[in-house]
């Protein structure tokens, strides 16, 4: 890799680092969609702030744009407080309006600006090495500066307040009730995260800063149980995404920031399949088992019901399985060799007998109140 | 009552009031929109006993939990733990939200969500360590849940749940619990666990206030009652209090309460009696300006 792809590389790292770390406490408080209205209203926040004082980057860009991201949060939060617009429906109408106002601005008093509808949404990672500022000597790119700072500053605030941001979101009336004021942390984390979309603004644009935002969070909470991990995780990812879809983007001469996004994709599909305990494979056998287990169970129950009585002579038998249960054939057959294999079931001829083991796990299904009846008081 | 006791000032904690009662409410009134869903409660436990709140569906008895507690904004009144305003007295309240309160499906397991209970303790920035995490395997020990400290908390049954969230209340070592529900939709191995435990709160000298939707374990289970129905209907100790005249008053006439197993809140809509009997009015504490 020469040095402009480590650049482009590190930079999406970095955007992805920065951004899933918050992302996976909007993902679990169910406002990942404030990521993508930020994104958007950030557009104005930096027309604004190049309308009043020029910059077009630097702090006062970073202050201005996250005031606008959290204002459109702000701004959406309160149409939703009024009942007469859904949560979800309230985001939709704020963030389009506020990113067509800038878009607007932009068109009439800018036309020469570099910004432009492309960019906002894809951005151009491909040449974030063009802008650098010199660091010690040496030629660092403009973005890639910004965002190491970016990205310590969120590692570093939720590293410092975990303790009060997973109470916050967890159970936000005890963390009230301990004063930890988990409003003033969720609107931290709001500005925070309009803070990173401004400064990924110029390099990936609002579809990559959506992505690093939600997928990575939404991998880890697919693969693992304890917040801790999943921040370990969705950063993995994030890292292994900007890596292979720059590998992936540039072997097939296609967009980076489109490949880093698509590679995100491919990571949180991948778990949704194989995940160990919430994947879809996962899921299958553990149900299929299930189905075995209720299967025995209910040769089980069926066996120690007739068992000893009249007709246990036309009941127990493999026969019966058929023409009483309505199992096929080839059911009848893999419930008995399974309770055969288990020790529950003996087998003579045609009869069926439960064993030791089978009547006390028939028994246990039966009486459930005779097992628990000692820890019950 | 000690009314003489008003308003002592000074101490370390900020001004002293009704210093003999665990929890004293007055004049509370809670309103969402245009609607009061709880209207100038007066409200007088002592230490040391285990309170049923009883009303019907919609008389503001989560309400009245969350505007003590100070989770809810209140139009009026206000409240006394232990003698102190609630600023001061926060650290010696433990609260069981309903079990609905939270996301189950949150990344965290069984222990994790005790050691939570601690956290008020640690204050900020300050992280749980071994001497926490003792006291959370304690408190599950004590719920009866030690076996199922590394579970997700979304493999946990219903009744499990509200002993992990009992569990997470006992940590705070707490002079007054306030639990909302905590015996409902639970197995029987889970309500026997919950009501020893806080048996042994109220042995251990504690107090407890406890919102309850069963009304045929009252006068079992509890030894005072606050009937509850936007305004405090009655309270007091069970035996004097929970009478058929006062549920009466509360849910609003027909009500097969004490003899009858139908559940009286099925009808009963939340409206409040118009015409109480006076005899039934609130409690009337002694005043202080």
């Amino acid at each position: 890799m020469n040095a402009i792809a480590l650049q482009i590389v590190a930079t999406g790292a970095l955007v992805g680092v920065a951004a899933s770390t918050l992302g996976t406490f909007l993902v679990l408080r169910g406002r990942a969609l404030a990521s993508d209205a930020i994104g958007h209203a950030i557009v104005l926040g930096i027309v604004l702030v190049w309308l009043a004082t020029g910059a077009t980057s630097g702090p006062l860009q970073l202050v201005g744009a996250a005031a606008a991201g959290v204002a459109t949060v702000w701004i959406a939060d309160a149409l939703g407080r009024t009942r007469r617009v859904a949560d979800d429906a309230a985001i939709g109408l704020t963030f389009p309006a506020l990113f067509a106002l800038g878009v607007l601005l932009l068109n009439v008093y800018a036309r020469d600006v570099h910004i432009d509808a492309h960019t906002v949404l894809l951005g151009e990672i491909g040449f974030v090495w063009l802008d650098t500022v010199p660091v010690f000597g040496v030629a660092v790119p403009d973005a890639l500066l910004w965002l190491s700072v970016v990205t310590l500053l969120n590692v570093g605030f939720v590293a410092t307040f975990f303790k009060e941001l997973e109470l916050g979101t967890f159970d936000p009336a005890l963390a009230t009730a301990f004063g930890f004021a988990p409003g003033a942390l969720g609107g931290a984390l709001l500005a925070l995260t309009s803070v990173t979309a401004v400064a990924s603004f110029d390099a990936v644009g609002v579809v990559l800063f959506v992505a690093f935002t939600i997928v990575p969070a939404a991998t880890g909470y697919l693969l693992v149980d304890r917040l801790a991990r999943i921040l370990w995780i969705a950063a993995g990812v994030a890292v292994a995404s900007s890596v292979l879809g720059y590998l992936a983007a540039s072997a097939a001469d296609v967009s980076i920031g489109g490949g880093m996004a698509a590679a995100t994709g491919v990571f949180f599909a991948l778990a949704l399949a194989f995940g160990p305990r919430y994947g879809l494979v996962a899921q299958r056998i553990r149900r299929r088992s299930e189905r075995d287990v209720h299967e025995n169970r209910a040769l089980a129950v069926h066996l120690f019901q007739h068992a000893g009585t009249r007709e246990a002579g036309e009941e127990n038998v493999v026969g019966a399985l058929r023409d009483h249960l309505r199992w096929s054939e080839r059911k009848a057959r893999d419930v008995v060799a399974r309770s055969l294999d288990a020790g529950w079931v003996d087998r003579d001829g045609e009869r069926l007998a439960l064993t030791e083991r089978g009547r006390a796990a028939a028994r246990e299904i039966l009486h459930p109140e005779r097992r628990d009846a000692p820890s019950a008081r | 009552m000690s009314g003489g006791a008003a308003e002592r000032a000074g101490g370390p904690g900020g001004p002293v009031h009704e210093p003999d009662l665990a929890v004293h409410v007055e004049d509370l009134t809670v309103t969402y929109g245009s609607r009061p869903a709880l209207w100038d409660v007066d409200l007088d436990v002592p230490p040391g006993v285990m309170a049923a709140i009883v009303g019907p569906n919609g008389a503001g008895k989560s309400t009245l939990l969350e505007a003590i507690l100070g989770l809810t904004p209140t139009t009026a009144g206000h409240v006394y733990v232990g003698g102190r305003r609630l600023r001061e007295a926060r650290g010696r309240i433990g609260y069981v939200p309903q079990r609905t309160a939270v996301d189950w499906d949150f990344p965290t397991r069984v222990l994790d969500v005790v050691t939570m209970g601690l956290y008020g303790r640690l204050g900020w920035l300050r992280r749980p360590g071994a001497k926490e995490r003792r006291l959370a395997e304690t408190a599950l020990e004590r719920v009866g849940m030690a076996d199922y400290r590394d579970r997700q908390i979304a493999q946990l049954s219903g009744g499990q749940q509200q002993r992990t969230f009992l569990a997470r209340a006992l940590v705070q070592d707490a002079d007054v619990y306030f639990l909302d529900e905590p015996m409902a939709g639970v197995d029987a191995t889970s309500e026997a666990a919950i009501l020893d435990v806080l048996r042994d709160l109220r042995a251990e000298g504690r107090t407890l206030l406890v919102v309850h939707h069963d009304l045929q374990t009252v006068r079992t289970t509890f030894d005072w009652v606050v009937l509850l129905n936007v305004r405090v209907l009655a309270q007091g100790p069970v035996e004097t209090t929970y009478t058929a005249d006062n549920l009466r008053a509360t849910y609003g006439g027909d009500v097969a309460l004490l003899s009858g197993a139908a559940d009286p809140t099925a009808n009963a809509d939340g409206a409040p009696d118009p015409t109480p009997d006076p005899a039934y009015a609130p409690h009337e504490g002694t005043r202080d300006a």
